[in-house]
């Protein structure tokens, strides 16, 4: 039975809120059940001015109440009329959105396709771990020097206290450049075999107090096999200043390691030779692979072969013979310097088993650093 | 170099045990990179394969590193003393002369003299102890030459006395057209730098390198010399060099053998064949200096000791530590004179002084500090520049990439019209030439891809190229790009398209954005390694900074390439001589744009390429056009209402005032100036 307005007798405030609530459950009701094609007949069921649930609950208990019930009756019929209005409103609204939603619902996508995307392009791991590396020390304050590769045999060996025909020469395996024998020995061009050079460069154009790092590309008369290439990188640093010692050599050292490899890292120094300093030291950090314990997954570790260190690179007190090459006062400066192989360290941070990968460009290997 | 430990506890006596040994000498300097287990005989069952530095000959056996050993410990080194019969008869001579013509390159000999030998195999544990060093036991003399060697480092040589005609020894340099046949059967031929052990007639040994096949000891030999002499590094180094020798011998001398030791080393020699091979020892030893070799003492100072350590060391410490190894040490306030062993040629100055006590101190002792910040990082020059082009090459999609810095002469040639840099030793023949263009090592490395099924391929490579220049070399920065296959890989949303020339074109557009430009065009005056048709070069501010486009098709067959594979090289040193552009806002249009379309057909010559096109309307000076650009491009003969010979080019103007909105009649006017322009090329408007 659809609801109607039912004319009262008693007007009592009682008899008023019962009627309202019957009304109220009415409209509850409709408007639930109520749909799209429906949607108009509803609302003119419900408010048209004619002959409208609203109109006739106006002419009913309204203007049909005695005197003394008008206030009571005027108040409750004004709830009414709004409390029918706001209902039917939001009961359009309910039944468009849905429609809409539905319409939209159409059109879906299978959003678990993979998305299009522009492939990006991977820095080198070499170029990258290099960059890792002068990020560190540009924050210690070093500033960053870059030099030729093909080098004098000044730069490259007098200057750095390699004399003529010294053994030491033999330990890097030096490209020449022909056609120089008809300059003096100093002035012959060569593969620069390290990035010293540029130290002995950056001396000479600047006095101390000096903090540089010189990263670059080195050659050497290596056979290309899984660990040797006759192409590799090189980020050596140099500081000089008063009173710079040993000790800040470690510290510096010691430093960095930790920036690159994570706070937990050891380093410790052993002796070692490098004609261009004195004291020289090898560094070796705690292995990243083990955590210095030489043991791993139950067994030995390979990385380290079981030793708990890995070693890293060369360093020491700039030798004061390399002072005179470049006109610093050896009795009242002191520095250090370091230099590490670049492939060394991209090898072991991201377990790279053949150092050949790094130069034949195979996007399959690049990629991967992306 | 093969040491045992067990040898070496002949000289020290110390408690721990091998692995520490092995250990702590390599903390402090003797650095032992392996321990093995040795073969077969019990008493020498470990051996420590050492990595002696160049500087340090003197601790290349096992004496030296127990002298190292008693520093570390503390301990004492026990003194090695030969045992000799004594003489009896002084006055007999030896019989042999010994003469030094040549003083520079040999500065002492010293010679005995044994009667009498039996050659035959060494006794067991002089055998055994060589093998342990997996050293050739060869016979008793030669044996003992060899285990002075390894005991205590200076190189001697055993002679067979009758093979030396006249009983002479003369050290002198080789005359034109001698030769000698060295021990290992190789004829020798000598040059007059070359220093040898002559007899009265003829060289016997090439000095300080290898003794002579001819004067070796053999089963036959009866009477024996022992040479223990000391050679000039330098002459040593040079010789065993020219004649592409190594020897135990020669590595000692090169690097500086002991002066002092060459009567202790014959000494030692003589006691040895004496004990195993029997024979009567005659005559005092023929010792023959040239010229001394004494070293002035060197003053030590505990301040700079502080300076360079950053730390002071207790005084027990220079006694330990220089003492044990050897120096004679005088206190002097503070300070300290020190007299230097003749073992160490590597100790030369206060530093290598303070070198010896920072480390058998122990490097570890020394506190970690860090220097004062001095600031003031200075960037290199062209830092900015080279990270904005990075920046967008990898957000271009380019890998990048490093390949090898030598190429072939073919290549120098085909890639480069710049005299190439040869190398004196390249590493093959492939790689003879430095690196004149980045592109043969790039099409090396789209190949290297190609060939392993990779579909599509970007790759960019920033190095140096080099090129001679009047006995000079000139080294530059360049980038090279390579691409091959798709520009958008093919989907389940799109369909793929191949990589073109005009990819590689708006890549370098987009490498160039950022340098300020008054002028940049293209053309196609490009070098020869390009295809013809399909390739530009890039002119900024009136210098080439860039060429691009396809790889001539027979530049990649070479490679074994099939595919069109496409290439750019940017010039940085060209580029770098631009400024970055610096950006200024420019208030953003309050005014609408108006667009205007001109369909226009032109005849198909080279003055109507787009270049001259878009000049021709610029140079009309309308203020408000704000952008030209090509919509549609039609050649002739692709649709039927453009004839063959001509083509249909659609251009859009936008025109557009900051001040003002545009009247119809003013941009009709420019229309109408742009139709003109147009005209004068040959442009009609198509209806």
């Amino acid at each position: 039975m659809a609801y109607t307005v039912p004319p009262l007798t008693d007007f009592s405030p009682e008899a008023l809120a019962a009627a309202a609530a019957e009304l109220q459950a009415a409209l509850m009701q409709e408007s639930a059940a109520v749909t799209a094609a429906e949607l108009e007949a509803f609302r003119n069921r419900w408010m048209a001015r004619k002959n409208g649930i609203l109109t006739q609950v106006n002419e009913l208990w309204l203007k049909g109440s005695p005197k003394e019930a008008k206030r009571e009756a005027g108040q409750r019929v004004n709830e009414l009329n709004k409390l029918v209005t706001a209902h039917v409103e939001a009961t359009e609204q309910r039944m468009q959105s849905a429609s809409a939603a539905g319409q939209l619902y159409g059109d879906h996508l299978d959003v678990t396709l993979p998305g299009t995307r522009q492939p990006l392009g991977a820095e080198h791991p070499v170029m990258r771990t290099m960059h890792e590396i002068a990020s560190v020390f540009r924050n210690l304050g070093y500033s960053i020097a870059e030099g030729p590769e093909v080098e004098t045999d000044f730069y490259n060996f007098e200057a750095l206290n390699f004399p003529p025909n010294h053994p030491a020469r033999d330990t890097q395996d030096t490209l020449f450049i022909a056609g120089q024998e008809g300059k003096a020995l100093r002035d012959r061009l060569l593969l620069r075999t390290h990035t010293s050079p540029v130290q002995i460069r950056s001396m000479m154009q600047q006095k101390p107090p000096i903090r540089v790092l010189c990263p670059g590309k080195v050659h050497r008369n290596d056979a290309a096999d899984a660990t040797h290439s006759p192409v590799f990188h090189q980020v050596e640093g140099l500081a000089v200043d008063e009173n710079i010692t040993f000790c800040d050599l470690k510290g510096t050292l010691d430093h960095a390691m930790k920036m690159l490899f994570g706070s937990s890292v050891k380093t410790r120094f052993y002796p070692s030779f490098f004609p261009f300093t004195e004291p020289s030291a090898d560094m070796q950090i705690s292995c990243i692979f083990c955590n210095g314990k030489g043991q791993r997954d139950g067994g030995p570790c390979r990385n380290c072969k079981s030793s708990g260190w890995i070693e890293l690179l060369g360093c020491g007190m700039v030798d004061p013979n390399v002072y005179n090459f470049v006109d610093y006062d050896a009795t009242t400066v002191s520095g250090f310097a370091f230099g590490m192989g670049v492939e060394r360290i991209a090898i072991m941070k991201y377990g790279v088993d053949d150092i050949q990968l790094f130069y034949n460009g195979d996007v399959r290997f690049l990629e991967q650093f992306a | 170099m093969k040491l045992s430990p067990q040898w070496l506890r002949e000289f020290v006596d110390v408690k721990v045990s091998n692995a520490q040994l092995a250990e702590e000498l390599t903390l402090t300097g003797t650095a032992v990179e392996n321990t093995v287990a040795a073969g077969d005989g019990a008493d020498y069952s470990m051996i420590f394969e050492m990595e002696i530095t160049t500087n340090r000959p003197d601790d290349m056996n096992h004496y030296g590193v127990a002298r190292e050993v008693s520093a570390l410990y503390d301990v004492p080194l026990k003194p090695i003393a030969p045992k000799l019969p004594a003489l009896s008869d002084k006055s007999a001579p030896s019989g042999v002369t010994i003469a030094i013509e040549d003083g520079t390159g040999c500065a002492r000999y010293t010679g005995r003299v044994i009667r009498g030998v039996k050659i035959g195999p060494s006794p067991a544990a002089i055998a055994q102890k060589l093998n342990s060093l997996d050293h050739r036991a060869i016979n008793n003399a030669a044996d003992a030459t060899n285990y002075t060697l390894w005991e205590v480092g200076h190189p001697t040589h055993a002679f067979d006395l009758d093979k030396l005609e006249g009983a002479k020894i003369i050290v002198r340099r080789a005359r034109d057209g001698e030769t000698l046949k060295t021990l290992d059967g190789v004829e020798r031929k000598l040059t007059r730098e070359d220093l040898v052990i002559a007899d009265a007639v003829k060289p016997v040994a090439l000095a300080g390198v290898m003794g002579g096949f001819d004067s070796m000891i053999t089963e036959a030999t009866t009477n024996v010399l022992i040479e223990a002499a000391w050679f000039e590094p330098v002459v040593v180094r040079k010789m065993a060099k020219r004649h592409g020798m190594h020897t135990d011998a020669s590595h000692r001398f090169e690097r500086g053998a002991d002066f002092g030791a060459t009567l202790l080393a014959a000494d030692r020699v003589a006691e040895l064949i004496l004990a195993s091979a029997g024979g009567k020892l005659v005559g005092a030893p023929i010792d023959t200096i040239a010229r001394e070799m004494s070293r002035p003492p060197i003053l030590l100072r505990c301040s700079e000791v502080k300076r360079i350590l950053g730390k002071v060391l207790p005084n027990r410490e220079f006694q330990r530590i220089l003492g044990r190894l050897g120096f004679g040490l005088t206190a002097n306030g503070d300070d300290y004179t020190v007299e230097i062993p003749s073992w160490r040629l590597d100790v030369e100055r206060e530093i290598d002084l303070i070198e010896e006590l920072a480390r058998v101190h122990g490097y570890d002792k020394f506190e970690n500090s860090l220097p004062p910040y001095v600031g003031a990082v200075v960037e290199l020059a062209d830092a900015e520049k080279d990270a904005r082009l990075r920046c967008r090459l990898l957000a271009l999609g380019y890998n990048e990439a490093i390949s090898l810095t030598f190429i072939s002469s073919a290549d120098a040639v085909g890639f480069s019209p710049a005299i190439p840099l040869a190398l004196e030793n390249p590493m093959s023949d492939e790689a003879r030439m430095m690196r004149s263009s980045l592109l043969p090592g790039m099409l090396d490395m789209l190949a290297y891809n190609l060939n392993r099924g990779v579909q599509s391929v970007r790759l960019f490579e920033a190095g140096h190229v080099f090129k001679e220049a009047g006995g000079m070399v000139r080294e530059t920065k360049r980038i090279a790009l390579g691409a091959a296959g798709e520009a958008l890989a093919g989907g389940v949303h799109q369909a793929a398209k191949a990589y073109s020339f005009f990819d590689v074109k708006g890549d370098v557009e987009a490498l160039l954005a950022p340098f300020a430009a008054n002028s940049l065009y293209y053309d196609s005056h490009t070098a020869a390694h390009y295809h013809p048709g399909r390739s530009a070069r890039a002119v900024l501010n009136g210098a080439t900074v860039a060429q691009f486009g396809q790889v001539h098709p027979e530049m990649a067959a070479a490679r074994k390439i099939k595919q069109d594979v496409f290439v750019a090289e940017i010039f940085l040193d060209r580029l770098y001589q631009q400024n970055l552009r610096s950006v200024k806002y420019v208030a953003l249009p309050k005014y609408p744009a108006v667009e205007r379309d001109f369909s226009l057909l032109f005849p198909n010559t080279d003055a109507t390429c787009f270049e001259p096109v878009h000049a021709a309307i610029v140079r009309l000076g309308i203020a408000e056009l704000r952008q030209l650009e090509p919509v549609e491009v039609l050649a002739g003969g692709t649709v039927a209402s453009v004839p063959q010979g001509s083509k249909s080019v659609l251009l859009r103007a936008t025109f557009q005032s900051a001040e003002r909105t545009l009247r119809e009649e003013e941009v009709a006017q420019w229309a109408q100036a742009i139709v003109g322009a147009m005209a004068k090329l040959g442009g009609v408007l198509r209806s």
